[in-house]
């Protein structure tokens, strides 16, 4: 299955990756509709500081202890996909408690939210990917 | 063909279901419920009652789970005893079932202490089951007086959870702090002050001595009317299956790192058996889910003869009020890191090189990367401690390090 990988070595820092996120998952047509003036709540995340950086996201473990730890079965595995039934969430962040990268935070709306691989949005490519200037993001399948 | 008899319809109970058909698409499972219910997430009964979810959306499964999973689901039977012997087990109708396999995974059951005048409560309810949700919500008027005994994790969920649809909420502690099992003095007076801002009224190092009808007398001779009295005072592991059968029972069934019970092809899990806290060094009762879960998980692939172990089990809980976060793990030993700004509270504890434990309060964002270093017992000399200090953050790890967590399959 492909996955989403980060190489820091290749990482700007430019944070593009946020707003490409962000957007994908707005439901918006237009990219200035959906950021402007708007607080961006992307599902991928810059870390790091003036030398290193790099993005995190869900990194789709195959055996996710997030999904295991769902208190109310909200988290599921989908074909390979951490998928997150928003409905069912509501909002006790075990799974910040549990995920050792940091990788889910909350939505506008107080439920969790995470990275889907764009699978609803952006045509099943992840619209972070796409828009990395740098090739620091890739999709790819790895053993 | 292997048969399976799960005792329990909750996260252990289902995770067994899911480890053994992991391994095992064969085998017959049958999984017995004293509860009417298709399996629904206990802890939150306290959002049910908030309005945050419904009786659907609580569901722990989706609808066909017993179906796609090949369980026969028998919801509403009672288990009386284990034969190990015979390998039977008999429902309160008689009925004996045999086993190849035995799952128990029968929870725990709210303990009601004596409290003379107990008997003259009008209106008194547990609140550990959908059951319970649905006798508090029967008795509570928006002009209910309620009086919560507990302020532990059930007491204070309640109390958020009826928060607006009751008149007013007084809870009743022997402790002298809110959440004493996973809180210190300063993250309790936190949380404290938050709840009584959204209208809680607390009567801590006090206890109730006698009730008098809906009048409890305190033992500081205070007197409280209420109308609606919750005992949340604690839980005990429902053993006495297991300990009728000659199996080992200390505070909670005695297992071994695959769910193992001492009686021969019985397994328990949850909050009726205990694990192996890593954080401690010491077996106990870890009553909740995710780890209920781990437990259940690993016996289900056991029982159906794959390998899986529960390694790595420490305490842990997410738990919030009125927007407010707190999330801890571990044991709180050794030396601390601590920082503070208004109710965002933090206090790290570690010693000999490892990270033992936490409490964050408020700012809670990526905790899991605390977790992480307990559960993996990370050695805190090849991290960059301070940065770790500052925040849970992979920057903290060495470039190799995040390249394994980052650039590779997980």
């Amino acid at each position: 299955m492909k996955r989403v990988y980060v190489d820091e070595k290749w990482c700007l820092g430019c944070h593009l990756c946020e707003y490409y996120c962000a957007f994908a998952n707005s439901g918006r047509s237009s990219m200035v509709k959906a950021l402007k003036n708007r607080k961006i709540h992307p599902r991928i995340r810059i870390e790091g500081d003036n030398q290193i950086s790099f993005a995190v996201s869900c990194r789709h473990c195959t055996d996710p202890i997030c999904v295991k730890s769902c208190i109310a079965g909200a988290l599921s595995v989908e074909e390979g996909v951490v998928r997150i039934d928003e409905e069912k969430c509501v909002g006790c962040e075990t799974c910040v408690l549990v995920c050792p990268y940091g990788a889910l935070m909350p939505s506008e709306s107080g439920v969790m939210q995470k990275c889907e691989l764009c699978i609803e949005n952006a045509g099943g490519k992840p619209a972070c990917v796409a828009g990395c200037p740098n090739k620091a993001i890739i999709f790819e399948e790895r053993a | 063909m292997a048969k399976y008899v799960i005792i329990g319809n909750s996260a252990a109970g289902v995770a067994c279901v899911e480890g053994i058909r992991s391994v095992d698409r064969e085998g017959s499972i049958t999984l017995l419920s004293s509860e009417p219910y298709h399996t629904y997430s206990r802890p939150l009964i306290s959002y049910l009652l908030e309005g945050k979810t419904d009786e659907e959306r609580m569901k722990y499964r989706p609808d066909d789970f017993y179906e796609k999973n090949g369980v026969d689901a028998r919801l509403g039977v009672r288990v009386t005893e284990i034969d190990p012997s015979e390998k039977t087990v008999t429902l309160d109708s008689g009925e004996k079932i045999p086993y190849g396999k035995l799952m128990h995974a029968a929870g725990s059951v709210p303990f009601v202490p004596k409290i003379e005048g107990m008997e003259t409560v009008e209106k008194k309810v547990t609140f550990l089951s959908l059951d319970d949700a649905k006798a508090l919500a029967d008795a509570l008027t928006p002009e209910s007086r309620v009086l919560i005994l507990g302020a532990g994790l059930i007491g204070l969920k309640c109390a958020e959870g009826i928060l607006s649809r009751a008149g007013s909420i007084t809870v009743v502690d022997l402790a002298d702090r809110v959440l004493p099992s996973i809180l210190d003095e300063t993250g309790a007076g936190i949380v404290q002050a938050h709840l009584e801002m959204h209208g809680l009224s607390f009567r801590l190092s006090d206890t109730v001595q006698r009730f008098e009808g809906n009048r409890a007398v305190l033992k500081s001779g205070e007197t409280l009317e209420f109308d609606v009295l919750v005992v949340a005072v604690g839980v005990r592991p429902s053993v006495s299956l297991i300990e009728n059968a000659g199996g080992a029972v200390r505070r909670g069934v005695a297992t071994d790192e695959t769910g193992r019970t001492s009686l021969p092809d019985v397994f328990a899990a949850g909050d009726c058996a205990e694990s192996y806290d890593i954080s401690s060094g010491q077996s106990r009762v870890l009553a909740l889910l995710p780890n209920a879960y781990f437990q259940g998980h690993a016996a289900g692939v056991t029982m159906a003869g794959g390998r899986e172990e529960l390694k790595k089990a420490i305490p842990m809980n997410a738990i919030g009020f009125m927007g407010l976060h707190i999330l801890t793990a571990g044991s709180y030993t050794g030396e601390t890191y601590v920082s503070r700004d208004g109710e965002n509270y933090k206090i790290l504890f570690y010693e000999s090189d490892l990270l033992r434990g936490f409490i964050l309060i408020g700012n809670v964002a990526r905790a899991g990367i605390y977790t992480a270093l307990i559960r993996e017992r990370t050695p805190l000399s090849g991290i960059d401690f301070a940065l770790i200090c500052e925040k849970p953050q992979l920057m903290a790890f060495t470039a190799q390090a995040r390249r394994d967590l980052l650039s590779k399959r997980q």
